[in-house]
Parts: C-alpha cells; sequence; structure tokens
C-alpha cells in the first residue's frame, strides 16, 4: 500500500492520472480546473510522466484532440470546468459514438451567466444527455480512486465509453486533504495498458464518424444507451475489484445512517460530508429518524441500486445543486421522482435547490430541509422545488 | 512539355485509396483532388476528415469510399482531430505501444468554410502547435454541401443562395475573398503552397513534399463546382486551368518562407474567360469585371514581389 500524503485535492488527481500512465492529455486552462493540468504538464516536462501534453487553443479543441488520440489508441486525459465544459458540448455527444474512452475531470463550477467562477452543479447537468458515464466525487481520496478506476471502465471492451469525475471547484479541488497513494505496481496490476479495440492503423484501415442515414441512426442511438446502461455492472466490477486490492470500497449508491430513517436526505458530490455532520446532529442531538443517501453514479442512473437504497422511507429530501429552468424540479429530483413513479410505497419526493454559484451550504440548512421536506410530505404538497437561502 | 505530362502520367502510382462508387456530384473537382492526394500518399496515411461535401459523399455508414483509415468527428475541428491522431500515434510509437513502425502521414482536410470560417480557430492552434501533419483544403468557394451559401472564401461578384444578385443589390458577393494561404504562412510553418486538380502532377508533387517537410504543410487546393459555380460539370478541369491562365489562381509554394511560382504562364488571359461560362457570375456589368480584373490584377503582382523578393534573398 502507498503512502499517505497531505496534498491539494488537484493535485493528488494529476498524481493519478500520472500512475495511470495516460499517453495523451490535450487540455485548456478554466477556474477552477486549471492547478490539475498544471500539475500534469509539469509532471511531463520533469520526466516523470511520459505523455503528449497537447495545449490547446480552447475546450472545443481538447476535445477533439482528445478524439483524435483515443482514436490512435492512446489511454486519454482531460479536465475542464464550466463554460470550457459548454464549449465542448458538440463534441461531447460525439465521442460515445465514436466508442472512445475518454476520461475527464470535471471540476464542477457554475455556467454564465451572470458569470461566476464557484461552485455548483450546472455545468454537469448542462451535458446529462451526450452518453458519458458520470460519477460523483465526494472527498479527495474519493476523487483519486476513481479517476484511477475510471480508466479501467471506461476501456473495458464491454464499455468502450467516455467517463466524467465530477468534483466541486474550490470547495474540493482546491482543499488540502489526506490522500493514501498507490505504488505504480499496485496500479499496474490494476489497471493494465489500454488495448483498443478498433485504432487509426494503415494496416487495418477502419472509417470511423460516417454517415448515419435514418436508416441507421435509430440503431446506432439504441446501441450507445444499450452500453451504457450495461456499462452499470461494469462500474460495480471494477468498484469490487479495487475494494478487494486496495481495502476501499465504493458503491454506485451510497448511504449513511439510513436504515430505517423515516426521512432521507440526498446529495451529490462534497456537500455529502456537511449533510452527514447535519444527520449526526439531528440524530445523536435530537433523537430524529433522518439518514442519508449519495448519489456517486449519476450516469447510467442506478435506478435498482437507489429504489433499494430508499426503500421503507416516508419522505426523501434531495438537494440539487442546480436548476433546470421551466423543468419539474431539480435535475436528480426529477431523475429520481420519475425513477419511483410505479414504486410502491415510494418515498415523497421534495424537491430543493441549494448552494448555486457558491453558496454554502451548512448544517443548519440541512436541519432546516429536512423539517421542510417533512412538512411537505404530510400535506402531499405539489410542487416543483424550494429554493434554500433565497433572499426575495 | 505535353510529352512530359504524357510520361509523368506513367509514372504515377495505379493504386486507388479513394474508390469509386461515392455520391459526388458530376464533374466534382473535389474528389478529383482528393483522388489525386490518396494516389500520392498510398496506404500509409491516415485522414481527419472534416463535415461537407467531401466526408458526406464518402462514408454513408455502411459503405466508404475510404481505403485508408479515416475518421471524421465534426465540422470545425479536422485540424485539432489531425493533431491528436499525430500526437497519439507519435507518443505511442515512443512507447513502443504503436503497431506500425512505418512513417505515417496524418492529414486533415476540410472545405472552404471548414477551413477559412468555422475551422480557423482549430486550424490555427494546430499549425502554432507544430504538428507533424498536412492540412488539405479543398476549396470550392461556398458551402456547398449545405445549398451554395456564401462562405469568407467565396470570390467578389459570385452570386451565391446567401448572396444573391438581386434589384436592389446587384453584385453579389460584396467581399474579397479571404487570403486563407497567407494567413496559413504567416504562422511560420515550412510548407505552403497552392493547388489545382487541373495541374495533377503540380498537386501530386506539392502533396508529396508536404508530406515529407517535418512540421505542420498547408496546401489551398482550388476544386470548381459545377453544381455551385452553375456550369457544365464537363468544363470543371478546364475552368480550373482557366482559373491560374487568367491569374485568379496563381500556383505556387512558400517553403519556409520563400515564394516561388510552379506554373507560369507567358501571355494571361483575361479573367472575363474564366468569369463567362460560370453562372454564378452571369449578373455581372462590364464595371463589375473590370473591378475583378482590377484586383486580379493587384494581388497577382504583390504576388510577384514576394516571389521577386525571394528570389533575391536566394541570389
Amino acid at each position: 500500500m502507498g503512502k499517505r500524503v497531505g496534498i491539494e485535492v488537484s493535485l493528488a488527481i494529476s498524481e493519478a492520472v500520472k500512475l495511470a500512465n495516460v499517453d495523451a492529455v490535450a487540455a485548456y486552462p478554466i477556474t477552477p480546473q486549471t492547478h490539475i493540468v498544471e500539475h500534469l504538464s509539469e509532471l511531463v516536462a520533469e520526466g516523470e510522466l511520459d505523455a503528449a501534453f497537447i495545449p490547446v487553443e480552447s475546450e472545443h479543441s481538447a476535445m477533439s484532440v482528445c478524439a483524435g488520440t483515443s482514436a490512435a489508441g492512446a489511454r486519454t486525459y482531460t479536465a475542464t470546468s464550466s463554460q470550457g465544459l459548454a464549449l465542448m458540448n458538440e463534441i461531447l455527444f460525439i465521442i460515445p459514438a465514436l466508442r472512445l474512452p475518454v476520461v475527464m475531470t470535471i471540476v464542477n463550477r457554475s455556467l454564465s451567466g451572470p458569470i461566476s467562477i464557484w461552485n455548483d452543479h450546472s455545468d454537469i447537468m448542462s451535458v446529462r444527455d451526450t452518453g458519458w458515464i458520470a460519477i460523483f466525487a465526494e472527498n479527495g481520496q474519493e476523487s483519486f480512486d476513481l479517476t484511477l478506476m475510471s480508466f479501467k471502465i471506461a476501456e473495458d471492451h464491454r464499455v468502450l465509453l467516455p467517463i466524467s469525475v465530477n468534483l466541486d471547484g474550490f470547495t474540493l479541488s482546491h482543499v488540502i486533504e489526506p490522500h493514501e497513494f498507490l505504488d505504480q505496481e499496485e496500479v499496474d496490476k490494476f489497471l493494465p495498458d489500454y488495448e483498443p479495440l478498433v485504432q487509426l492503423n494503415p494496416d487495418k484501415p477502419v472509417s470511423l464518424g460516417t454517415v448515419g442515414i435514418p436508416e441507421i441512426y435509430t440503431e446506432a442511438k439504441k446501441c450507445i444507451d444499450e452500453t451504457l446502461i450495461a456499462s452499470e455492472e461494469v462500474v460495480k466490477e471494477v468498484f469490487a475489484e479495487f475494494g478487494e486490492m486496495f481495502g476501499r470500497h465504493y458503491k454506485v449508491v451510497e448511504s449513511y445512517r439510513a436504515e430505517g430513517a423515516e426521512t432521507l436526505l440526498m446529495t451529490m458530490g462534497s456537500v455529502s460530508e456537511t449533510a452527514m455532520e447535519a444527520i449526526d446532529k439531528m440524530r445523536d442531538q435530537d433523537n430524529r429518524s433522518v439518514g442519508l443517501v449519495r448519489l456517486r453514479l449519476w450516469r447510467p442512473f442506478p435506478v435498482k441500486d437507489l429504489r433499494v437504497e430508499v426503500a421503507g422511507a416516508k419522505t426523501l429530501a434531495i438537494i440539487d445543486r442546480a436548476v433546470s429552468p421551466g423543468g419539474t424540479g431539480g435535475p436528480v429530483a426529477g431523475e429520481v421522482r420519475s425513477a419511483l413513479y410505479s414504486v410502491e410505497d415510494a418515498p415523497y419526493v421534495a424537491s430543493f435547490i441549494a448552494g448555486l454559484g457558491g453558496r454554502d451550504i451548512t448544517i443548519d440548512d440541512f436541519i432546516s430541509v429536512v423539517d421542510q421536506a417533512e412538512k411537505m410530505a404530510e400535506s402531499n404538497e405539489i410542487h416543483q422545488y424550494k429554493m434554500i437561502g433565497v433572499r426575495e | 512539355m505535353e510529352n512530359l505530362n504524357v510520361y509523368a502520367a506513367k509514372l504515377a502510382p495505379q493504386q486507388e485509396f479513394l474508390s469509386s462508387g461515392h455520391r459526388a456530384c458530376q464533374g466534382c473537382a473535389e474528389l478529383l483532388a482528393a483522388r489525386l492526394v490518396a494516389k500520392t500518399l498510398g496506404k500509409d496515411y491516415i485522414i481527419a476528415n472534416a463535415t461537407g461535401c467531401l466526408e458526406i459523399v464518402t462514408s454513408s455508414f455502411p459503405h466508404t469510399a475510404w481505403e485508408v483509415p479515416w475518421i471524421h468527428v465534426a465540422f470545425e475541428n479536422a485540424a485539432a482531430v489531425a493533431s491528436g491522431v499525430e500526437a497519439g500515434i507519435k507518443v505511442l510509437k515512443r512507447k513502443g505501444k504503436y503497431p506500425v513502425d512505418r512513417k505515417i502521414t496524418v492529414v486533415a482536410q476540410a472545405g472552404d468554410g471548414g477551413t477559412v470560417d468555422i475551422g480557423l480557430q482549430a486550424l490555427s492552434g494546430a499549425l502554432e502547435r507544430g504538428h507533424d501533419m498536412v492540412y488539405i483544403c479543398y476549396d470550392n468557394e461556398a458551402y456547398m454541401n449545405t445549398g451554395i451559401q456564401r462562405s469568407s472564401s467565396t470570390p467578389y461578384g459570385a452570386t451565391t443562395t446567401t448572396s444573391p444578385a438581386g434589384v436592389a443589390d446587384p453584385l453579389g458577393q460584396h467581399t474579397m475573398k479571404k487570403n486563407i494561404v497567407e494567413i496559413a504562412a504567416a504562422h511560420s510553418i515550412p510548407y505552403v503552397a497552392t493547388a489545382s486538380p487541373s495541374y495533377p502532377f503540380d498537386l501530386m508533387q506539392k502533396i508529396r513534399k508536404a508530406a515529407d517537410t517535418p512540421g505542420p504543410a498547408y496546401i489551398h487546393c482550388f476544386v470548381p463546382c459545377p453544381t455551385g459555380w452553375r456550369m457544365a460539370p464537363n468544363l470543371a478541369v478546364s475552368i480550373g486551368r482557366i482559373a491560374v491562365e487568367s491569374k485568379v489562381f496563381p500556383l505556387y509554394e512558400i517553403e519556409n518562407g520563400e515564394y516561388k511560382m510552379t506554373v507560369t504562364h507567358k501571355n494571361h488571359r483575361p479573367v472575363i474567360d474564366y468569369l463567362k461560362p460560370q453562372g454564378r457570375f452571369r449578373h455581372l456589368n462590364e464595371d463589375n469585371i473590370a473591378e475583378i480584373q482590377r484586383q486580379v490584377d493587384k494581388s497577382y503582382d504583390k504576388l510577384l514581389k514576394k516571389v521577386k523578393m525571394s528570389q533575391e534573398e536566394l541570389d
């Protein structure tokens, strides 16, 4: 087992990318992603990582270069945030269709406007339907571990889809945390070299990205979605293998003191750590029947596991970190409502939106959310969403 | 000279890597040029293709006309994708992980819209980063794939579906053709050239040179489009020759900053010979044509000055 290091989470992610022995990194700087790519370019310049570092002129080109390096057969990595992700948008849809296992860290930041460099989940939510696997990390260790696991998941021949590891900008990315690093030999055992199924190679010429006429487009789309849905099993397999080798265990849906709880909070990302403190306070000081469910896998949406984790609860209070303007609630709440709609005795789903553009979500906010949700459940209140801490 | 051309044709490779049976229009000079490029580069080259006519007509799944590795991602990013392929192969070779040991030429190819307009940023980025690749722009002077809309490569006076000559505005395109060759050269890359499939051996020689030059090379290829230019398909090759003979599209190269004409004519034809067979210029009056002649003469003279300066430097 590797050594324990106190290091900024962004740098730990770069170290994980180095341990994964990536072949190519193409990236464009954007706050708060910068420390990751700065450190990677440093690792390449110092000769610690043998990779092509391609400093492109935009995120659109970053993802386009990734398409090229990955199609050439290189293990490929990039990172971005917010506007950068939005600029990549067009290409994001094409990467899964080309079945290219690109790994991307998204350091979540709110989308403009108004322009804001601070954290929420509006960036990742805007690319929800691009066909990427999307995983959320809660702390530094998870960011490090999930980065390593992502390559193994994406490159599995049953998957061959791109994957994003999401972590909250600043509140997680810029924090110094203790990380348990892994030794290179251990990582090499866990993550062998990428073996492309199809590769741009003159000895075996292929045409990639051909025209999808109406007779073929539907089938192509169905094929990609079936593969994405089926990738959940591979995600679980890789989580299990990682747990067995390194002793850190991951699930697609996690819970905290949720057993038998009447009211469940539900979160994604680093805010879960504050939520756990709120749960402890409510449980231990106020003797309330509350627990927490944390969604780690956002795409493919873990419908079955979610149903199991929330079974028996009366109220489910979901904290979204993004608005779905003109929609039916927060984006996560909308998904969960759909997933639970036909389930017997499903909990009442209350949708809350909080922590936009870097606004803090405090322990008291979580307690207030639980209070409100229980009242709403009692009267079966029909609502779109409630915004927490907004000044009217 | 003519005898030499007959002989040169026999020396050209017989094998085709862009097969027939694709869906291009009759008389498409873009496909003719792409076929000559494929012939020149042979087996060991990889193409990153932009969205456009060339991509659409050659790759309708489950068919493909390409017998070399080929990737299409989007419209504006052929240069970026090609730079990724180049960088990827280079690093994999270094790490002993690429299955082919031979030199492989990476080519980005796009139309004028995908190059001079929407793809300009990606092109500039790739040229600036110095990737060892060849970028080929097949310039048919408008967005032909979407139905003949103007681009910034459309020449002054041409009517297109978005620069139509009308009663209130009888000129058609008001702007001068963007000089993308100079823009490419401004990146101080080792090799820039113009080419035309109407001069196949000149084109093939330049493609070979571009591929053999380490670092980025840019080829601007003039490809008449009978459909978009409103002319008979059998005129595609001859109009390409007239474009050169009338100084509208001079054939030259810029090697390490030095300009050199590769095809010269003693007696230039007037631009009217070039304009007349094309329906897109049918609406022009004498004054318009005189203005075009003036513009063509001016930019040709400017080019000759650069050629002369380069010669003096070499002498």
